[in-house]
Parts: structure tokens; sequence; C-alpha cells
């Protein structure tokens, strides 16, 4: 079991990419397949939002552990110009680029966890999780013993 | 990789694979309303049985494209949504407004030709002219 994948974001078939790779490193927990496809919607728009606004950036997916639970993290940073008002780019239907502006509230609402950092003239830093049911290690102990 | 479209009569069909990107998107979008004119098209059937991912982009263009189409006198039937898209694309809070929707291509094909059947072709203003 690979604990990480990153993925660099630089044009639209990377964004495929980050998803299908999260996707596939989420498919090692428990999750149903209805929080598959939510965990790879929500990749989506976090690595769209990097090209769309920073233009490069990089997406990382990694298995976490909390007690007893286990779930993925993903994490979505570029040196872009930043968002100016957090909050209200949080809200739905707020959009500077001509988008929907569904896509971070869309993704906050497709995980359980969802912090937003962002600096202008730093960047923007996305990180989300989801927890999966039950612990797979707990899980595998368990049948090995 | 492009979207393969095939031609039924007056309705185009156009089958999405499974994960288009942005740019795959786009072109489907140019060819159609480009093909809705030279095939004189009154019908759109977009697939998107294979498509594992509805992401706010996709469901923009595909609402663009059915209005597009719309304005060149087709109607557009969005077919195939899968259950996990659509719990993701109602958590997402997105719409397909302005494309009808229908379970698979056989309930889409027929919406589409009652809706043809029923519908009065106008004869000047803002549809096509009867013999040109």
């Amino acid at each position: 079991m690979k604990p990480e994948v990153e993925v660099t974001i630089r044009g639209d078939s990377d964004v495929v990419a980050a998803r299908q790779a999260g996707r596939s490193l989420a498919a090692e927990l428990p999750f149903t397949s209805t929080e598959l496809t939510f965990i790879a919607t929500a990749i989506s728009e976090v690595a769209r939002n990097i090209l769309q606004y920073a233009g490069t950036g990089t997406v990382w997916c990694r298995l976490v552990e909390n007690g007893d639970r286990s779930g993925i993290e993903v994490e979505a940073v570029d040196r872009g110009p930043g968002i100016v008002d957090t909050e209200q780019a949080l809200k739905p239907g707020f959009s500077t680029g001509g988008s929907l502006g569904l896509g971070l509230s869309g993704a906050k609402n497709l995980m359980d966890e969802f912090t937003l950092w962002s600096q202008v003239g730093e960047g923007t830093r996305v990180t989300m999780r989801k927890w999966a049911r039950r612990s797979t290690l707990a899980e595998r102990a368990r049948e090995l013993i | 990789m492009a979207v393969p479209i095939l031609r039924q009569g007056d309705v185009l069909i156009a089958s999405i694979q499974s994960a288009p990107t942005d740019e795959d998107l786009r072109l489907l979008q140019e060819t159609l309303v480009e093909r809705i004119g030279r095939y004189r098209t009154r019908g759109v059937v977009i697939d998107v049985t294979l498509m594992d991912v509805m992401d706010s982009y996709a469901c923009r263009t595909l609402r663009s494209v059915g209005q597009m189409a719309r304005l060149r006198g087709a109607e557009t039937v969005l077919v195939g949504i899968q259950p996990d898209v659509a719990f993701s694309m109602v958590q997402l809070g997105l719409r397909m407004e302005g494309v009808h929707t229908a379970l698979d291509l056989d309930a889409g094909l027929s919406l589409l030709r009652a809706r043809l059947a029923s519908r009065q072709r106008p004869s000047g203003g803002d549809g096509a002219p009867p013999h040109q």
C-alpha cells in the first residue's frame, strides 16, 4: 500500500490524474462507492481551482489515522495570487473566475473536514479529509489474529 | 481523447468516455454546435454513463452545450448519470438546467422522439425556414 501520492497540476489532464490517484488510494480503505465518488469529485474541484487561479500547484493524497479511524487527507497547494476573502470564497455561488462558484464550497460539502488557508501574494492551501467507517489497520490486525 | 459523435437521422448521439479532460468537453461543445447546423439536427443525446465524476466544470460545460444546441434549434437530453454521480452532484449543488435528463440511451431517445413529434416547427422567425 502506497501511503501518499503526489500529482503536479499543470494542465487539465492533471486534474483527471489527481482525482484518479486519490480515488485509487482511498479505495484501500472501506469507503463506499458513493464516498469514493465524493472524494474524487472534491479532488477534481480543488485541483481545478489550482489550474484556474494559480496555473500550477500540487495535490497530495495520503492515508491518515486518528484513533481507530482511518481516512484520506487531500492537500492542494499553490503559490498563486491567493484569495482576498477566504470566507467569501467558500460561499456557494461566489466566483471571481466566471465559473459556477461551487468548487470550494462543493468540495467542503463532499468531505468531512475542510480547511482553507490563503495569503494574498503567497498562495493557497486547501486541506480536506474524509474518514472511512472503520480502521482498515485494526481490521487487518483482527484478521491476522 | 475526442468524444465520438454518432448520427442517427436527425439526432446526434455523443458518448462521453470515462474521464474527459476539459479540452475534450470544449471540443465536444464546438463539434456539436457545428454539426447541428451541418446535419440539420433537431435532437442531441449526450451519454454520460461512463463518467465516474461530474464536477462543476463538466456540469457547466454540458449545460452550455444544451443551451447552445437550443439556440441552434435542437433539444438536448443527458442520459446515464450514475447513482454515485447524481449523489455527488446534489451534494455539490449542481443543477442541469436547460437540458432534459433520462435514465439511459433508450429512454433518452424516446423522450426526444416524443418531444420532436409534438413540437411545431415555426415557419419563420427564430426557426429554420422550411425550404432553402
